[in-house]
């Protein structure tokens, strides 16, 4: 048996990594004919020409300064949103936690034409104006707010509500209460918010696809590559992607062990 | 306390981008270019219903070989020791993390004519097998990019299950099979539903993987809305029309599904 389920282990990751460790060993293939399936040569040619690449590095900016401004924006948007709604009455707060739902339940797809649909119509109004950074960053923040709100409120809920009374009966003002009491309370929900805001963004392909006009994010260059010129280039690209990824993952797991062990400590000395 | 106001400004965003934007897909689907009121649109659809055969058909069939291949794996992993645990996990999130544009294109090179599958086969003296752009293809880019989430759902609940539960089973003399089959299966119910949903949502409505691994003659619905906002057939009221009923086709499905689940343990069941 446990070799069994070692071995069934073994296939299930193999089906899982081993096409993107063909993808990384491709990127330093030298040959660009037959490139990909015969290897012929260790080279980081493809590297450079994807680093001299303007249109990827466009791309590349557009992406982050989207992801940053979305992300930022939906975890104050959201943030809020969640201390307002768990100030509601039940009836009021169930609808308007089935409408912030929604655009996780419904599909991707209809969410961009739908945020499209919106984008045309608000252009037309607006007159000239044509969809770009601006739609995008829109699209954006609203696929990114019902993550940000669904992981604030479960620490609001944990917060004992009696801690920012406790605040306001010794003398103090609410917004600062909320800035020294509540809000370092419900942090670890905001940043998780933040990060996943920012992940988020930084991935989406589909609802950009149908909201970015004629600008390029990164998911979207990556698309076009896809479409017209086969080039290692986008082995290139996919092998740095899963670099910093992986970084990025050991990092933030090393912050929440981190985390469970001061909750392990704090729990003790209560 | 006025701490309602503060979700003020969300409440005016959630108009604009969530419900403004679903009803102007309701007035598209039900109105012609010049803005009269019709059916056309809807009955348009009907049209394409080979279509919509064909993206359930793919879904649910990639759905069914996640599951099976899925439940044996979060079963082993919830068994593994506590710091295994976490490892394994990871691995599997891994690829997630991984544009699923180029996790498909990776595909692609494999499957090819003249892909490394091939190439592998042929050096082992067996013939080339014709894998790119068939339906199989097309099944198989969907197992592999959605399978984390039929995972990930599995194992929370799995690793959750009471082991006294299972030992009293024991006690009271179930063999192993019983065990799974009256005990543990039953108890991991709520993965399967969340892990089946969030699998059939995204395969039924992909366009990309379909695009990418089934060449031109696999259509399916999320190609067919492309068309008709972002390609040839350009048409924004019949691809409503389109959006509306893959819409409600997958809301009906969460119903049936919400149905088996009767803790609600789907409810706040964000994933990280």
């Amino acid at each position: 048996m446990k070799t069994l389920s070692r071995i069934y282990l073994f296939l299930i990751f193999l089906f899982l990594y081993a096409p993107i460790v063909v993808l990384v060993i491709f990127s330093f293939n030298d040959s660009a004919v037959a490139s990909r399936s015969v290897f012929s040569g260790f080279s980081l040619r493809w590297y450079s020409t994807l680093f001299q690449d303007g249109m990827l590095l466009s791309a590349l900016r557009n992406t982050l300064i989207i992801a940053v401004v979305a992300a930022i924006v939906s975890t104050v948007l959201g943030t809020a949103a969640a201390i307002g709604i768990s100030g509601m009455n039940k009836w009021m707060r169930r609808t308007v936690m089935n409408v912030t739902n929604f655009p996780m339940v419904n599909p991707d797809i209809v969410t961009g034409v739908s945020l499209m649909l919106l984008f045309v119509a608000g252009t037309r109004m607006l007159g000239g104006a044509s969809l770009g950074m601006a739609s995008l960053i829109l699209a954006h923040i609203t696929f990114c707010l019902p993550y940000v709100i669904l992981s604030v409120m479960p620490k609001l809920r944990q917060m004992d509500p009696n801690l920012s009374e406790a605040a306001r009966d010794l003398g103090c003002p609410p917004l600062a209460a909320f800035f020294r009491v509540v809000l370092p309370e419900i942090a670890p929900g905001i940043v998780t918010g933040l990060i996943m805001s920012f992940t988020l963004s930084i991935d989406d392909f589909v609802v950009s696809y149908f909201t970015s006009g004629t600008t390029q994010t990164l998911p979207i260059f990556i698309y076009s590559m896809t479409r017209k010129r086969v080039s290692p280039e986008i082995n290139a690209l996919s092998t740095c992607l899963f670099g910093i990824i992986l970084v990025l993952l050991l990092v933030i797991n090393m912050r929440t062990a981190k985390d469970t062990k001061r909750i392990q400590t704090s729990a003790k000395e209560v | 306390m006025k701490s309602k106001s503060a979700s003020l400004p969300y409440l005016v965003w959630m108009v604009i981008f969530i419900i403004v934007p679903t009803a102007l897909v309701f007035v598209f689907a039900f109105t012609d270019k010049s803005g009269r009121f019709t059916l056309q649109n809807l009955q348009g659809v009907g049209q394409y219903s080979n279509v919509f055969l064909r993206s359930i058909w793919l879904g649910a069939l990639a759905t069914v070989i996640s599951l099976v291949l899925g439940y044996p794996l979060a079963y082993i992993i919830s068994k593994a020791r506590a710091s295994r645990q976490n490892v394994l996990i990871m691995l599997v999130m891994l690829p997630m993390w991984m544009n699923f544009l180029l996790r498909t294109y990776a595909w692609m090179t494999l499957l090819e004519d003249s892909g490394i599958i091939n190439h592998v086969l042929n050096l082992l003296g067996l013939p080339s097998v014709h894998m790119i752009n068939t339906q199989g293809a097309v099944v198989l880019g969907m197992v592999y990019n959605y399978i984390p989430y039929m995972i990930l759902p599995l194992y929370s609940v799995l690793t959750k299950i009471d082991r006294s539960v299972v030992e009293a089973a024991q006690d009271l003399g179930a063999d192993s099979r019983k065990v799974f089959l009256r005990v543990t299966f039953p108890m991991s119910m709520p993965g399967v539903i969340s892990g089946v949903t969030m699998v059939f949502v995204p395969a039924v409505s992909t366009f990309i993987i379909s695009k990418m691994l089934g060449g031109g003659s696999n259509l399916l619905i999320g190609d067919l809305i492309d068309m008709q906002f972002l390609g040839s057939a350009y048409n924004p009221n019949l691809g409503s029309a389109i959006s509306l009923v893959l819409m409600v086709l997958i809301l009906i499905c969460m119903g049936i599904m919400n149905q088996f689940d009767e803790n609600g343990a789907t409810e706040g069941g964000v994933m990280v």
